[in-house]
């Protein structure tokens, strides 16, 4: 089962700001034509892999520019609509564009905007980390230095060390800085920080906003939901081979505005109560107490909540 | 991304060049490959040179007999086993998968396998020519000797090199193309003359032989360590330097067959 993965529970229970709450957008509809003007634009799509239906008619549009998350979990179809909209499996229906261009086609000059971060990662290697990133940047237009992009991924110190004598986190950023050397204006994550230590992770983070501040579009699958709210722009659950909902990360299931549970305690008994106007609630029982409110608690529901509550449903 | 679409692809002989230089860094920096591939032809060279240096007649000893089927089974090594285990192996660990994301023109890869297979191959004959010169006192190839040299090692090492990336693509990984490849290997080289003298082995055990390549390489290349006068002793009477031609040649076609037909990027079942 998907391991769910949450940071500090004071973050997540944090009210969001009254000015900025985005409404929450949906999956774009079948019925729609696909996006020319978009990164990446899904329409119907559609794979089985014998009796089991791992992609059952998805859609999807990723912008130019944002950072897009795929949450969902193992088995949800996650892999499968990433890979295919890399070019390495293939689709039984539906319609891919990837910058324009059907993946089952993409040629080189297609692949040489893409970066990719496979879930498997590289293989064992007897080349030094760079040499290999000089190896990689040689396939490429107009490759990043690979100097420049080990100092990025924080292996700098590793140059002259063997691939395979990274460690699990270290070959995980080796894999990053080969799928960034070719400067991709497109860039697939899948799972890119499994097995980093918290430290690594925010470090990765801060690769990842400074690389959108250079205008590079991003798929990044993720079983970390703080992840995907650190990171991304925008945010869609995949549960049975279909996209549930896309939306900002702070109104994903409609938690924006949701109603807040108020639990304080009263007379020796523990009450909650859920509401709209929080804010009213506590005045009155500051009145009705005397003051301060024992144990007195106010939250919204978590990004893992509504998660949770939206892969658990059944079809 | 406009600057992306100006720029023009690297062109397919530079990256060619670079995956010669990655090729052949991963082959000889690999302890494995160096004393399996490298080291095992010299060492069984040195054993059998040592053990069994009788005479076969003609004041020929057996080691100038073993120095054509130790060089066939180099050969053999060199592309058929090095080609299938280490292709499953990049294949299974995602090495494979990985190249085929990138614009790196398909045909590169294959260019820097055949450049690793070259360089290995002219590196295991050139040992065991100086090994067997020095210590065995080995009559070297003289003349047109050399002419038949080059194209039975050539054409054995393209059909090989080809039948290996071939069989790459049954394997699961690396280990199981490793665990299938080297009995066959060894089997193919006690039955076709490599071990043994060729007449020794029984006859349908030499027709088996006679189906595979390793068999037409070792005899085209005792045609040349040997004095014709040993001709005599092969299944034929003579040397049939056109049938190993014409075998050799039609394993190169069945080989690139099975390559385009069956090579895959990915595991099975990962498409």
């Amino acid at each position: 089962m998907t391991p769910v993965t949450v940071g500090g529970g004071a973050h997540w229970t944090a009210v969001s700001s009254p000015t900025a709450v985005p409404a929450t957008s949906t999956a774009p509809r079948p019925d729609t034509p696909l996006d020319p003007d978009a990164a990446i634009s899904v329409r119907g799509l559609v794979r089985r892999y014998g009796q089991f239906t791992a992609v059952d008619g998805l859609d999807l549009d990723i912008h130019r520019g944002e950072i897009f998350a795929l949450l969902g979990p193992n088995g949800a179809g996650k892999t499968t609509t990433v890979e295919i909209c890399e070019g390495f499996r293939r689709r039984d229906a539906g319609e891919v564009r990837v910058l324009g261009t059907d993946p089952a086609t993409g040629g080189r000059r297609w692949k040489g905007q893409l970066g990719i971060v496979l879930q498997s990662g590289a293989g064992d290697s007897q080349l030094t980390c760079g040499e290999l990133l000089r190896a990689q940047a040689s396939y490429y237009p107009d490759p990043r230095d690979p100097d420049e992009v080990l100092e990025l991924v924080g292996l700098t110190e590793k140059a002259g060390v063997r691939g395979r004598a990274l460690s699990g986190g270290q070959r995980r950023r080796l894999d990053v800085a080969l799928g960034i050397v070719g400067r991709p204006t497109l860039l697939f994550l899948d799972e890119p920080t499994t097995g980093f230590d918290p430290e690594a992770r925010r470090q990765f983070w801060s690769l990842i906003r400074s690389l959108r501040d250079l205008g590079t579009t991003m798929l990044l699958t993720t079983h970390y939901l703080d992840e995907a709210e650190a990171l991304a722009d925008r945010v869609g659950v995949i549960a049975r081979g279909r996209l549930v909902e896309v939306a900002v990360p702070s109104a994903l299931g409609g938690r924006g505005s949701a109603p807040a549970v108020v639990s304080w305690t009263e007379d020796g008994v523990r009450r909650t109560q859920d509401t709209q106007t929080p804010t009213a609630l506590v005045a009155e029982l500051a009145g009705r107490l005397g003051g301060e409110v024992p144990d007195l608690a106010v939250a919204r529901p978590t990004l893992e909540d509504v998660y949770l509550r939206m892969i658990g449903d059944p079809a | 991304m406009t600057a992306t679409q100006e720029r023009t692809l690297p062109s397919v002989a530079s990256v060619c060049r670079t995956r010669a230089g990655v090729e052949l860094k991963e082959f000889f920096r690999q302890r494995e490959s160096v004393v399996f591939t490298l080291m095992f032809p010299v060492i069984l060279l040195l054993v059998f040179g040592a053990v069994l240096d009788y005479d076969l007649g003609s004041g020929i000893s057996f080691t100038q007999y073993f120095m054509a089927g130790v060089i066939a089974a180099g050969i053999l090594g060199a592309s058929l086993q090095n080609m299938a285990i280490s292709i499953a192996t990049e294949r299974s660990d995602g090495t494979l998968k990985g190249l085929s994301g990138t614009p790196m023109p398909k045909s590169a890869f294959f260019v820097g396998k055949v450049v690793q297979v070259l360089v290995v191959t002219v590196a295991i004959v050139a040992i065991l020519l100086a090994i067997g010169a020095l210590f065995y006192d080995i009559d070297l190839p003289s003349g047109t000797d050399w002419l038949t040299f080059a194209w039975v090692a050539a054409l054995g090492s393209a059909a090989c090199t080809l039948l290996g990336i071939a069989i790459s693509s049954l394997a699961r990984n690396g280990r199981s193309a490793s665990a299938t490849v080297t009995p066959v290997a060894l089997v193919l080289q006690f039955i076709s003359g490599v071990f043994f003298q060729f007449s020794e082995v029984p006859t349908w055990l030499q027709t088996v032989a006679a189906l595979f390549p390793l068999k037409w390489m070792a005899q085209g290349l005792r045609s040349v360590f040997l004095p014709d006068a040993l001709a005599a002793q092969e299944p034929a009477g003579h040397w049939e330097l056109g049938r190993v031609a014409l075998v050799l040649g039609i394993w190169c076609v069945v080989g690139l067959v099975l390559c385009v037909r069956t090579f895959r990027w990915q595991d099975r079942g990962d498409g």
